[in-house]
């Protein structure tokens, strides 16, 4: 996440004029597009005037108040609250097992390209094309595990292994795999080579170079990144309920069917006061973290 | 001036760390802790997952999707709903700008009541309440947006308006609408003085400090942060699907459910290209805009 404390003035320098087609062609598109998305979409901005609709949102926001808060309601949540953060923390940690070795293969200053791979292919094709291949196949399988929403992975693995947090985990744990494994390959590709080449010449094996030279550096935004993801997991695990993979969202999906919105607003109150309190917790430790770093 | 040597960052021996101080080893054992709390309440079998029943029964229905279903009729189809979700989530970003943008300036305390612009504003207090007032309005507003889950504006949209991709489209730009808000509102918190301080030296109004002080400042950032959304957007509306919000996520929802395993290939297969598509061309538009 980029951070914005620009000390110099935004511009000092007169803006260039420069002609391109570039505004004229983005805008025609633009406008094209939101057309056809517009009548795709089957837009009715009326709908949510007419008698009807107008009736329907009175009656759900009549029906949340006063919110539900009834000791035998209340008695039910405790359970899959607790879940729901099991099932963030038990996924961001498959997550990591497997998207930090894959990420690993998907950084390409240590698989085949830069200074450290120079001596070791510089005269073998078959180690080049492997050491390529494995590193296309990291990248493959990273893209195919974010690409997928992890709702749809948790329904997947529904069908698969059955009901309860267990498909909330593997979901979570291979939709996260892909981001995270991902964004530790551009922060591996980033670091400054010069102690991992020093390392190199004194001898060190890849591994040792990984451990000494690699992870010190890398370490601190690594893991301010997976706690960010955490509070995202939190997020996610608590609406992957709706497909029966456990968790507060299971509640949240039996109330909306059942259509009593006085249990939607004390659940989705919950929900804000998990988020929250994840996402303080969080701030807190990352902020720890990378300030250290810095000292 | 204090002259330092530029080298003797590196000359000096870095300070010794203690890694095994009480802290450290407390942080460390409350995550084990942690973890080992969640794998038992999760009924997480390591070894169901690695060559048990579990790994038999996910590889048997990996098998099962295999071939996708690649007839013409359900081709077309296909294409038809991955549009319809790419619609979807183009609305859906195209609604939450318009709602971020009518709310941010409202919910960012230095245009509203404090700091530069506000300094000789002490005299009056009443303004100054009708402003925190809105502020705090607008706040609440974006808060409650983004805290109510897209699924579950999604649900209460579906019940409003009736089954379609049209309240999938309001679902997303209803909750990133909230989430856009708070990007937006941070950047606007955070924009350089200087030239805000320039503009009002001369005398400019507060609606020419916003147009040339404050906007040209903040929307590379507003952009970016819009086509990062974007990219957000086209992956739930996948999800919105599911409480019927049509595209690609009810035709998936449906192939899941009704067991249609070669059909559930062809979708991801559908589901992947269009996310490619939006990642890149979200990319290429950063590149290019910025």
């Amino acid at each position: 996440m980029p951070s914005y404390a620009p000390s110099a003035p935004a511009s000092l320098a007169l803006p260039r004029r420069h002609s391109s087609y570039f505004p004229v062609v983005f805008s025609v598109l633009f406008l094209l597009t939101f057309a056809g998305s517009y009548r795709l979409a089957q837009v009715q901005p009326l709908l949510l005037f007419d008698a009807e609709g107008r009736r329907n949102i009175w009656k759900f926001v009549a029906g949340m108040f006063p919110p539900d808060l009834s000791w035998s309601f209340l008695s039910l949540l405790g359970r899959p609250i607790l879940e729901t953060i099991q099932i963030s923390i038990m996924g961001t940690v498959v997550a990591v097992a497997i998207g930090f070795p894959l990420g690993l293969l998907a950084t390409s200053s240590l698989t085949f390209k830069g200074i450290l791979n120079e001596r070791e292919l510089a005269n073998s094709r078959p180690r080049v094309l492997l050491r390529k291949t494995s590193y296309l196949l990291a990248r493959a399988a990273l893209s195919l595990f974010r690409t997928i929403p992890e709702f749809i992975w948790a329904f997947m693995f529904v069908r698969a292994v059955g009901l309860g947090p267990f498909p909330g985990v593997l979901a979570i744990g291979i939709a996260y795999a892909g981001m995270l494994g991902k964004v530790y390959s551009e922060m591996l590709e980033h670091v400054n080579p010069g102690p991992l080449e020093a390392l190199q010449a004194t001898g060190a094996s890849k591994l040792a170079i990984i451990v000494y030279g690699l992870m010190p550096q890398a370490l601190p935004n690594v893991v301010s990144y997976t706690l960010y993801r955490w509070e995202c997991a939190v997020r996610a695990s608590a609406i992957l309920g709706f497909v029966g993979a456990g968790g507060i969202g299971q509640q949240l999906e039996i109330s909306m069917r059942m259509f009593d919105f006085s249990q939607v607003i004390t659940l989705v109150a919950i929900l804000f006061v998990m988020v929250a309190g994840v996402d303080a917790l969080s701030a807190r430790a990352r902020r720890a973290i990378l300030g250290r770093q810095r000292v | 001036m204090a002259k330092t040597a530029p080298q003797a960052a590196h000359i000096a021996l870095p300070r010794r760390q203690d890694l095994l101080s009480i802290s450290n080893l407390m942080i460390l054992g409350g995550f084990f802790a942690l973890m080992a709390w969640s794998y038992v309440g999760t009924e997480f079998s390591m070894r169901g997952l690695l060559g048990g029943e579990s790994a038999a029964q996910i590889w048997t229905y990996i098998k099962r999707l295999y071939p996708p279903d690649l007839s013409q009729e359900f081709l077309l189809k296909t294409g038809y709903w991955t549009i319809e979700t790419f619609a979807m989530s183009f609305l859906g970003t195209i609604l939450a700008v318009v709602i971020a943008l009518a709310l941010v300036f409202l919910s960012s305390r230095n245009l509203m009541f404090t700091g530069l612009l506000f300094e000789m504003e002490g005299r009056r207090p009443w303004v100054r309440a009708f402003r925190t007032g809105l502020y705090l309005g607008a706040k609440s507003t974006l808060n409650i947006l983004r805290t109510v889950p897209h699924i579950v504006w999604a649900l209460i949209l579906v019940f409003a308006v009736g089954l379609g991709p049209f309240p999938g489209m309001l679902a997303l730009g209803i909750h990133t609408g909230g989430v856009l808000g708070r990007l937006f509102g941070e950047v606007v918190e955070n924009v350089e003085t200087q030239p805000i301080e320039a503009l009002q030296a001369t005398g400019a109004t507060r609606l020419q400090i916003l147009f040339y002080g404050i906007l040209p400042q903040v929307l590379p950032d507003f952009t970016s942060y819009t086509l990062y959304r974007w990219e957000v957007n086209i992956r739930e509306a996948v999800i919105l699907g599911y409480v019927g919000a049509g595209g690609l996520g009810q035709q998936i929802q449906i192939a899941i459910s009704l067991f249609l395993e070669h059909r559930l290939l062809t979708l991801l297969l559908a589901l992947y290209l269009i996310v490619t598509v939006v990642d890149y061309l979200s990319a290429s538009l950063r590149n290019r805009l910025l």
